[in-house]
């Protein structure tokens, strides 16, 4: 059932695409030596070129171009052999060079698509038209005297690629699972960290409304939205917005709107009118990119697993469902982890272990699958030890939470409590008699028919044995002697 | 001692019939005693060039000697030179000192080169006569017989050649974006060569039209020209237009004569109302190459006529995005504002000249919205033409000779109504920038009123050689020797 927002004159469809901004990881600049690492003291990360100093010149950075080429691949886009960068011209006391460097007229990705899962499990196909490289500007601070701005250059020069999608998204929840997927493939690649609170990946949002079967109608753009819910939120917003503007008689006029959270409302920042123009030009300092096709096939064979082809094989190898697959695919350190998990393992069980016990053990104590207080290794562990019946089910869950509290592997907290499973069929045996001698009546109830008191003598049998005692065997002694 | 050419004075210092010391001391005693008429250098280094020349002479003596060793050279102050205040001709610019020096003037100095100062030019090399400085007007050295006007020495590299002219300096680097070394070497009577586009780099230049802007030599003569070109040139890295390709002994080419060659003379170079005397020199300098066994050939490049309207799309269109970096933000002069907005008006309007802001203003236009297409999009397909019209024509001959300039120098203040008067000086040299081509300006001989015009030689890309090899030829048919009345050692 296709998403679409009640307004009193009908049923209006939301028409929304996206520009997201993705800083390269790279160790320098998109055309300087100047590290690109975040979160350095102010200006300490800045060469003459990037503070625009005459007579300095860009160079570009080949790293920061691969990235662009594996991130097009990985998007399965057209990888452009021959592509340029222009200069966007503006003044702002951030932008030292007066114009920013772009790829406007010719981007070195062109058309891909990005596959996306909804919650009801359908899949769509989001178009990409574009991906380009382009330097970041530096920051404005405001906020740090009364009278004075500061300008940190560190960000200026940094490289970005600009993911430009089709118009191809039609709801709230897809543009959040759009933005999920395109993270979760820029992590994979490693050519994005997508910390969208560091503002390392930021979306453009572009939304106009319309009736079905309609034509486009004018669109405004949210400009710097800096995280996933947020555009979820924007879309829903601004939508609304529009379709009271439309219903109200009005136009909505095409501009740069601001999205603010608390409110949960967009504003304008600038009309059309007030639209700078860029004339933008061929940056004649620079020479045009000119790719070889041999390169790009390199980089191709040197590409990561990536989601949708690790998904695949989950369910394929593992014998996963596909949603099971795709939460264990997340990200890829989940995937490694739960690899080295299920290898060699029963796999189902392994996945079971993971997104049950095992999220909630993380969820529970703010950790990270990075600084997991269990590994894989010692997860690994604990299934090769229900697996060979040194202890059952329900006493791992117990050395489970030991294992989370103490990071101690399964085998030295089974030893450490005495937790091995019993096996011993003399132990079991007497366990077994002691509770139906203790129980005489409940025995003679079973045998009159109440075959649920089944469950009641194994419960008894395994508390007698603090539940250390084999589940099969304690089944099979019962059986015996209750038959 | 003023007498001798760079590379006569590079052997007399290599036969120790002189120090460095005191061939630099002679050329700072020319300096103070000329400059203040000639207004040649905007920064003159005494103190800095005698520490440098006592170094050439260590070197000197320990047989170390670079090929500029102790040879002292002006530096136009478009070139940045780490902790030297380099201007650019502009008020902008006044405060600012670089920490970095330009590939062009490190190669220099790597060889051994001593500089004596900052030459004066028209500001961001925008103008034809030098009279756009903010550090005052540069005076040719030359004057017409009898009469003491001053005139100008042609722009933008007009101190650099004026210097050079009148003896304040061995040598001097100059940039050339549509004439700039070209036209003022032809007003001074000496020679200036524009290599090919990416022959030298551009790294630490500060830049006015970047698919254009190239730096090369002036000097006394097409040798000594060649030996500086030969230091100044080569590939870096750090300049993405700068050519991977080796850099020939220019010297040596000097050498090789002009039997064989095919001269192109273009046919489109022949204006109306041209002076007789530059027709005429013109002939006489095809004589003189028929004479020494060249083959004369008329060629045609049909879009010439379109060369300074194109340049003057592009060169702007480029300068209005390269100049916006000076915003009174991080260096350079501030002229304070009550907002962002006012601090860039303020500073750009006091710190810009009238020709400055023009050209930013007309490249601001001609890239605007609406307008692109009409003007910058038709100039560049036109400059592919312009570069058709060369390549085609270099298909039968080597290289082609044409006039440097319109014109003998022109007396200060004159041409200053009308800028398109004013930029037509630069009709010959404009579509050489265009197309990237080397092309050398040599004296060759005198107008009616005694001041000197020069013939342009213009060649293949990456085939200065050849272009050495012609201009050695008319400098030694021609035996120019006239010298400018205000020069050191008269």
């Amino acid at each position: 059932m296709a998403y679409t927002l009640e307004g009193s004159t009908g049923t209006w469809e939301i028409v929304c695409g996206l520009e997201v901004h993705a800083q390269v990881i790279s160790k320098s600049k998109l055309f300087s030596g100047a590290s690109a690492a975040y979160g350095a003291e102010p200006n300490t990360q800045v060469s003459f070129v990037d503070a625009a100093f005459p007579g300095m010149l860009p160079v570009i950075n080949r790293e920061c171009v691969a990235q662009a080429v594996r991130t097009g691949l990985g998007l399965n886009a057209e990888i452009n052999l021959w592509s340029r960068f222009d200069r966007k011209n503006y003044f702002y006391a951030d932008l030292p060079q007066g114009y920013q460097i772009s790829q406007f007229a010719h981007p070195v990705v062109g058309k891909g698509v990005v596959e996306v899962t909804l919650a009801d499990g359908s899949t769509k196909q989001i178009g990409v038209t574009r991906l380009h490289l382009e330097q970041d500007a530096g920051k404005s601070l405001h906020d740090q005297d009364p009278s004075r701005s500061f300008i940190d250059l560190n960000r200026s020069g940094v490289a970005l690629m600009e993911i430009v999608s089709e118009p191809d998204i039609r709801s709230p929840e897809e543009a959040g699972a759009y933005l999920t997927k395109l993270r979760q493939v820029l992590r994979y690649l490693g050519t994005c960290d997508g910390n969208m609170d560091e503002g390392s990946m930021r979306a453009d949002v572009n939304v106009s409304v319309r009736k079905a079967g309609e034509d486009f109608r004018t669109r405004c753009e949210i400009k710097n939205v800096n995280s996933i819910r947020f555009v979820m939120l924007a879309v829903e917003a601004e939508a609304k917005r529009q379709i009271g503007v439309w219903e109200d008689g009005g136009d909505v006029v095409q501009e740069t709107r601001l999205f603010d959270p608390t409110r949960n409302e967009t504003r304008s920042m600038r009309s059309k009118e007030d639209a700078h123009d860029y004339r933008y030009f061929p940056d004649p300092d620079l020479l045009p990119l000119v790719l070889e096709q041999a390169w790009v096939d390199e980089l191709k064979s040197r590409l990561p697993e990536l989601p949708d082809a690790k998904t695949a094989r989950f369910v394929r190898d593992y014998g996963l469902s596909a949603y099971d697959a795709r939460i264990l695919v997340m990200e890829q350190a989940t995937a490694d982890f739960y690899e080295t998990v299920a290898t060699g393992r029963d796999a189902k069980l392994a996945a079971n272990w993971m997104m049950g016990d095992f999220f909630a053990a993380l969820n529970r104590t703010g950790r990270t699958i990075e600084d997991s207080p269990v590994t894989a290794a010692n997860l690994a562990g604990l299934i090769d030890l229900i697996a060979d019946k040194t202890i059952n089910g329900r006493i791992a869950k117990e050395v489970f939470e030991a294992m989370v509290e103490t990071g101690q592997a399964a085998g030295v907290i089974v030893e450490a409590k005495g937790l091995r499973q019993v096996t011993d069929t003399g132990a079991i045996d007497a366990a077994v008699d002691a509770v139906l001698a203790a129980n005489a009546d409940k025995v003679a109830q079973y045998k009159a028919g109440a075959e649920k008191l089944f469950g009641f003598f194994v419960g008894q049998v395994m508390k007698a044995m603090a539940g250390k005692g084999n589940p099969a065997l304690v089944n099979e002694a019962l059986k015996a002697r209750l038959s | 001692m003023f007498d001798l050419s760079l590379v006569a004075a590079r052997d007399a210092l290599a036969a120790k019939k002189f120090s460095a010391r005191e061939l630099t001391t002679a050329y700072l005693g020319a300096i103070e005693k000329l400059n203040p008429d000639i207004n040649a250098y905007i920064t003159t280094l005494p103190e800095a060039a005698l520490a440098q020349a006592d170094a050439a002479d260590i070197s000197l003596a320990k047989g170390e000697a670079g090929p500029l060793c102790g040879i002292p050279l002006a530096i136009k102050d478009l070139f940045c030179t780490k902790g030297v205040r380099t201007t650019a001709g502009s008020k902008i610019l006044s405060p600012f000192i670089p920490p970095y020096e330009s590939t062009v003037t490190a190669n220099l100095l790597r060889d051994g080169a001593i500089f004596l100062g900052k030459a004066n030019m028209d500001e961001f090399a925008m103008g034809s006569s030098n009279m756009t400085s903010a550090y005052g007007c540069v005076t040719n050295p030359w004057t017409r017989r009898g009469d003491n006007r001053p005139l100008v020495p042609g722009g933008s590299s007009g101190g650099s050649a004026a210097a050079v002219a009148a003896r304040m300096a061995l040598g001097a680097t100059a940039t050339d974006t549509g004439g700039s070394i070209r036209q003022p070497a032809a007003f001074c009577g000496i020679v200036g060569i524009k290599p090919t586009y990416g022959r030298c780099s551009r790294w630490g230049v500060v830049a006015f039209a970047s698919s254009l802007d190239q730096a090369g030599p002036v000097a006394r003569t097409v040798e000594d020209a060649a030996v500086l070109l030969g230091s100044m040139a080569g590939f870096d890295p750090k300049d993405s237009t700068s050519a991977d390709i080796a850099v020939p002994d220019f010297a040596a080419a000097c050498k090789r004569g002009v039997k064989g060659l095919r001269i192109g003379v273009p046919r489109e170079y022949r204006l109306d109302g041209m002076p007789p005397e530059i027709d005429a020199l013109w002939r006489q300098g095809l004589d003189w190459l028929r004479e020494a066994g060249a083959e004369i050939v008329d060629v045609s490049l049909p879009h010439t006529k379109y060369g300074l309207a194109t340049y003057y799309i592009v060169a702007p269109a480029e300068a209005s995005s390269n100049l916006a970096r000076y915003d009174g933000v991080r260096f350079g002069a501030r002229t304070p504002g009550r907002d962002l907005t006012e601090l860039y008006e303020n500073t750009r309007a006091d710190g810009f000249g009238a020709e400055v802001q023009r050209r930013i203003l007309i490249g601001t236009y001609v890239l605007s919205a609406g307008y692109y297409d009409a003007y910058y999009l038709r100039a560049q397909k036109v400059r592919a033409l312009m570069l058709r019209d060369f390549t085609e024509a270099f298909e039968t001959v080597d290289a082609l000779l044409t006039p440097a300039t319109p014109s003998a120098a022109f007396g200060q203040g004159e041409k200053m109504d009308d800028p398109i008067t004013m930029y037509l000086n630069d009709i010959f040299t404009v579509p050489v920038n265009m197309a990237g081509l080397p092309a050398m300006s040599v004296p060759a001989g005198l107008d009616a009123q005694g001041l000197p015009l020069g013939l342009q030689i213009i060649g293949r890309p990456f085939d200065e050689e050849t272009v050495f090899a012609v201009g050695a030829a008319i400098e030694r048919a021609a035996g120019f020797s006239t010298l400018p009345n205000l020069r050191a050692g008269a």
